[in-house]
């Protein structure tokens, strides 16, 4: 008979150390990691909960930026007046995760980990540009949001490593950002596609630095440089956004399936993508 | 012994008089539903009961050459391990649920299959072990060999010549002339009249379409679950969550050959049916597995399980043509219906044939159904079986009919109305129907005038269903605090609990709260069909007013002996007897709990029961109008307004009766928007989840406004139809109209999923 432990390490070295255990997997909210516990899709010997370890839950102001802990659920980032301000799509993206209960203890790095290409959170981060502090026997290093997921179900992370913060850049003025995803539903349910944008303007509401994040349209959520170059230099006209919706579109690799055709997803990865942009760049400042 | 024959005549209140019929109390089920101390099928526990796990067939079609659980059995803590080989093998034979009739030797080979696997998910074993992970283990360790069959799932496919047949011994019924070889098709039914040439000639236009749905299933939260103990003795109990304790019961001791009497069966607080939990699946199995191991059996489904193996509805394919004069009159109707029955026949095609042409008189049409066997689960009864899907086809192409003719879908259905008097289409005659009155209602709302924006369009639709009667029992004891009891063999799936206790408060005249009403096991009240058909309020409900007519007859008898007068001048009014004897003028009017409180010096206990088989069940028409607005650049479809009228004769929970019609309205518009089973090229279904299998949330849906008709029933002592599976009739169809008219564009393949309604925008160019 198959055996499963718990433990719950209180610093990083000892979860480290824990994750260094055969059949060792790492939870911060469960909400991925107990779901196929059940369903038998995955079976490990050691569940490492990462909630007891010191500022794994709670969000820090350093250097300008945010530091939000692995283990810190979507309701804690939502009543983050600060975080949402500056932040509001990647805080919206994190919300958008599950229902209430599930905001209970969804995080962004669980989300991240998970390695999902419609995790909702992940391209808002990599639009943000954030990055994660990855502690393991080796040490601390710390990587680009988008360096993680490496394919449906895969990371980059070796054996024992775990992230341990996710960082959110400093915010100049006249910046925002916006996520949408499409969902045939209203609610619980998955992402067909998700796009992100995140724009910084000058104070005539050009835009001088665009980023575009999108989801579930490749095997992992991609970062479209092409797309966020698309609209710098304009005030988000007509030409903009066409040369925005094309560039998001040229960028999708994605499957057919239950969820959507591939021609569909590319599709709506263009709309949405606009839309985000919209909203972003009202948000921040820029005249509609 | 029929209804009318059993009948006291003691007259009744005119509807003015209603004190407890048509107000809202708060239900009797309520608290515990909403503190969760409400036990379903899976909170029973019995000691020393083992965990029953099923191992399913991972082949669509396959035949099972050998199974090999020796290593199964020899896994400590393993009690016991069945296949289909434990179980007797029956001959066909008929029975009459309710809904639809099941042939019990289908249903048995359905609870576990024999010498074929029939579809992805069909139970080819089962296991007991003393824990859950045990039993996983115990299944990983039998030993199935297969040999893997060609598998059929589309209904035409499965039609086709050449076609991989489910069951090779199975000829087409219903056919001129018998057929020669065998066939997937296990019936064809026609319901005809008129001369459909003559009609065609006569139209001065046609409308013609095919029409497609996919399979969906019922949806309810609660999987299947049941203890079941067998003891030394033979004698069985089972606990499960079913429309029918009873059925229940009849089925097992078929299924395993048993006496009726040797089984017992205590009905859980179900957690939704909608006709999925009209059979039985794991039922048998425990108590097979209880035989074996001499321990209780406890087994849930997984929801995965209620997806791949408990009975969707079925998918479809249809073709209408609908003949009609310039003023919109209906010359003739031809319709054809595919229908999905699964592995085994029994389609929902006969009711689908039925009820496609109920709400119209058309002088010629013509009806035919295909019942079509395929390698997916067995469909069970869904909410007004059949109905729903015929109805998108028909009213889709009245609404076509409507558009090309320029007049208003009210005034087309107005026109072709059937009224009382008019012979339906499928046989009898209407009487005291509502239809009419009910797209009066509809025409009435603000709803209907109201102006729409861009991308809006409105949608409308009718529907109709039987109702039945059937076979109850119902019991009133009357407690001695003057307190009331009601009895009924009905599990309670749609606020009948109420309905019983207001219909029983009501004729004793009682207030409703001094009334308990209890859904009882199978050894403790008289048989009663199961909780199907719309038949509860109906036709329990007359059992439960005659039983309380019976208490009072009694209540009458007992004052007489106190007064010592004559029986004949003891009125009762307003929950008291009076005394009319102009000898005893003093005497006060004695209540029921001063009558209860002497019953054991006047004669013991005072009760009444009931049994009948009602008959004049009233049928039930549906009229719908939805707004929606499309998303051009998403496909999105978001459904901005619902209002449903339906003709329900006199609601005695009026509540509970727009509870059902937004719930038939909730589960109508998934089935035209998302939901979908859908198979892969193995005939494996891909979502079998409630993530990808897309039943609405709350987010997604309008406050439906629920209008209700009062038509009433005369054969029911307060005027009541049944209200439960009308309103998922025309929902398919009013929101593939909105659509139709939101987009300019008619769009016949259920669902009408965003990327469908994108891909047909961009080929319209829009
Ligand atoms: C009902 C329901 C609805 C949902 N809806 C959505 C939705 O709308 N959108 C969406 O994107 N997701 C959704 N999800 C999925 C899930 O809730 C999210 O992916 C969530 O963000 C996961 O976070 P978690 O903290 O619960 O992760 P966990 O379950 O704890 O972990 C997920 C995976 O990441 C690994 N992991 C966790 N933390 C770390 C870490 N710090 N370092 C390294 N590896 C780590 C775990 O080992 C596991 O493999 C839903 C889930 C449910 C049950």
């Amino acid at each position: 008979m198959s055996q499963l432990d718990y433990l719950a390490p209180v610093t990083p070295e000892e979860a480290v150390r824990a994750l260094g255990a055969a059949g060792a997997r790492p939870m911060a909210g469960g909400t991925d990691l107990l779901v196929q516990l059940r369903a038998g899709r995955t079976r490990p010997d050691v569940i490492v909960d990462l909630k007891r370890i010191a500022g794994a839950i709670g969000v820090r102001q350093e250097a300008g930026g945010f530091v939000i802990g692995a283990a810190t659920s979507g309701a804690v980032l939502g009543e983050h007046e600060a975080l949402v301000k500056a932040w509001p799509g990647v805080i919206e993206a994190a919300n958008l995760i599950g229902s209430t209960q599930v905001q209970g203890r969804a995080t962004l790095a669980g989300n991240l980990c998970n390695a999902s290409p419609a995790a909702d959170s992940v391209p808002a981060m990599i639009a943000a540009r954030a990055t994660c502090v990855v502690v393991g026997p080796g040490g601390r290093r710390e990587v680009p949001v988008e360096a993680i997921c490496t394919a449906p179900g895969k990371t980059s992370l070796s054996p024992g490593e775990f992230v341990l913060e996710i960082k959110l850049p400093p915010r100049p003025a006249r910046a925002s950002d916006a996520y949408l995803r499409l969902i045939p539903r209203t609610e619980m349910d998955i992402a067909v596609a998700g796009a992100a944008v995140n724009l910084v303007l000058d104070a005539q509401g050009v835009i001088t630095e665009a980023h575009v994040g999108l989801g579930a349209v490749a095997p992992t959520a991609l970062l479209v440089p092409e797309a966020g170059q698309a609209l710098v230099g304009s005030k988000l006209d007509e030409a903009a956004l066409a040369r925005l919706d094309a560039a998001a579109r040229a960028a999708c690799r994605p499957i057919s399936d239950k969820r959507g055709t591939a021609e569909y997803r590319t599709k709506i990865a263009g709309v949405l993508a606009r839309r985000a942009a919209a909203i972003a760049y009202k948000r921040a400042g820029g005249a509609a | 012994m029929s209804d009318v024959l059993d009948r006291p005549d003691i007259g009744h209140n005119a509807d003015d008089h209603l004190k407890v019929v048509g107000t809202r109390p708060i239900r009797p089920d309520g608290a515990d539903k909403v503190t969760g101390r409400a036990a379903y099928g899976a909170d029973f526990n019995m000691p020393g009961q083992l965990v029953g796990k099923v191992l399913r067939s991972p082949h669509a079609h396959a035949r099972i050459v050998s199974i090999d659980a020796k290593k199964a059995r020899a896994l400590p803590g393993v009690k016991a391990v069945i296949t289909g080989a434990d179980f007797p093998n029956l001959a066909d034979e008929f029975h009459e649920g309710g809904e639809a009739a099941s042939n019990l030797r289908d249903m048995a080979m359905n609870v576990i299959a024999r010498d074929k696997a029939l579809y992805h998910g069909h139970a080819v074993a089962a296991v007991a072990a003393i824990s859950s992970a045990i039993a996983d283990e115990a299944l990983a360790l039998i030993n199935v060999t297969y040999e893997v069959l060609p598998h059929v799932v589309e209904v035409e496919d499965a039609m086709a010549e050449g076609a991989p047949l489910l069951h090779p011994r199975m000829f087409t019924e219903g056919l001129e002339a018998k057929p020669d070889k065998p066939s997937n098709v296990a019936k064809r039914n026609r319901i005809a009249r008129g001369d459909l040439d003559a009609g065609f000639a006569a139209a001065d236009v046609i409308v013609e379409g095919r029409y497609t749905t996919k399979a969906t299933h019922q949806g309810y939260i609660e999987p299947h679950a049941t203890v079941a103990s067998w003891a030394a003795d033979g004698q069985c109990n089972v606990w499960s969550s079913s429309q029918g304790q009873f059925m229940v019961r009849t089925y097992c001791a078929k299924v395993l050959g048993k006496e009726i009497s040797d089984i017992r069966v205590t009905p859980a607080e179900i957690g939704g049916g909608f006709g999925g939990k009209t059979v039985i699946y794991l039922e048998p199995l425990a108590l097979a597995l209880s035989r074996e191991s001499g321990h209780p059996v406890k087994m849930i489904m997984s929801r995965e399980e209620v997806f791949r193996a408990t009975g969707p509805t079925s998918g479809a394919v249809m073709h209408v043509r609908l003949g009609a004069k310039k003023d919109g009159t209906l010359t003739a109707a031809d319709v054809e219906l595919k229908y999905q029955a699964g592995a085994f026949p029994g389609s929902p095609v006969g009711a689908g044939s039925m009820t496609a042409l109920a709400c119209y008189d058309i002088p010629a049409f013509r009806i035919t159904g295909y019942d079509v066997v395929t390698n997916t689960p067995k469909v069970a009864a869904y909410r007004a079986p059949g109905a729903p899907i015929s109805a998108f086809a028909v009213e889709s192409a009245m609404d076509d009919l409507a558009l090309k003719l320029g007049i208003d879908p009210i005034a087309l259905r107005e026109k072709n109305a059937v009224h009382n008097g008019t012979k339906a289409a499928y046989g009898p005659t209407f009487q005291n129907i509502g239809y009419v009155e009910t797209l009066q209602a509809i025409r009435d709302t603000e709803h209907y005038r109201t102006p729409l924006g861009p991308n809006q369009g409105r949608g409308m639709a009718v529907g109709f269903w039987f109702n039945v009667g059937g076979e109850s029992t119902a019991a009133v004891n009357i407690n001695e605090d003057g307190t009331a009891v009601v009895v009924t063999g009905n599990p309670d799936i749609g606020g009948s609990r109420a309905s019983m206790a207001m219909m029983a408060a009501e004729t004793l005249g009682i207030a409703v709260d001094k009334v308990r009403p209890m859904v009882a096991d199978t050894a403790s009240i008289g048989f009663s069909m199961l909780t199907g058909g719309s038949r509860t309020t109906f036709a329990t409900g007359m059992a439960v007013v005659q039983s309380a007519e019976k208490v009072i007859a009694e209540l009458k008898r007992r004052a007489a002996l106190i007064w010592d007068v004559n029986v004949d001048h003891v009125m009762w009014k307003d929950g008291s007897a009076w005394c009319l004897d102009p000898a005893k003028a003093d005497e006060k009017p004695l209540s029921l709990e001063a009558i209860a409180g002497q019953s054991a010096r006047t004669g013991g206990p005072i009760t009444g029961q009931t049994s009948l088989n009602a008959q004049g069940a009233g049928p039930g028409f549906a009229v719908h109008l939805c707004d929606v607005e499309i998303d051009p650049e998403t496909g999105h479809v978001t459904v901005l307004r619902y209002s449903a009228a339906q003709d329900v004769g006199k609601a005695i929970h009026p509540a509970y009766v727009e509870g059902q019609i937004q719930g038939g309205v909730a589960q109508g518009v998934g089935w035209a928007l998302n939901e979908e089973y859908i198979f892969d090229r193995d005939g494996h279904m891909e979502n079998a989840g409630f993530l990808d299998y897309r039943v609405p949330v709350a987010s997604d849906l309008p406050m439906i406004d629920a209008i209700l008709v009062e038509v009433a029933n005369p054969r029911h002592p307060f005027g009541a139809k049944g209200v439960g599976e009308a309103p998922i009739v025309p929902p398919l169809a009013a929101v593939a109209n909105a659509v139709r008219r939101a987009t300019g564009v008619r769009m016949a393949d259920l669902p009408l999923s965003p990327p469908k309604i994108r891909a047909v925008l961009d080929a319209k160019g829009g």
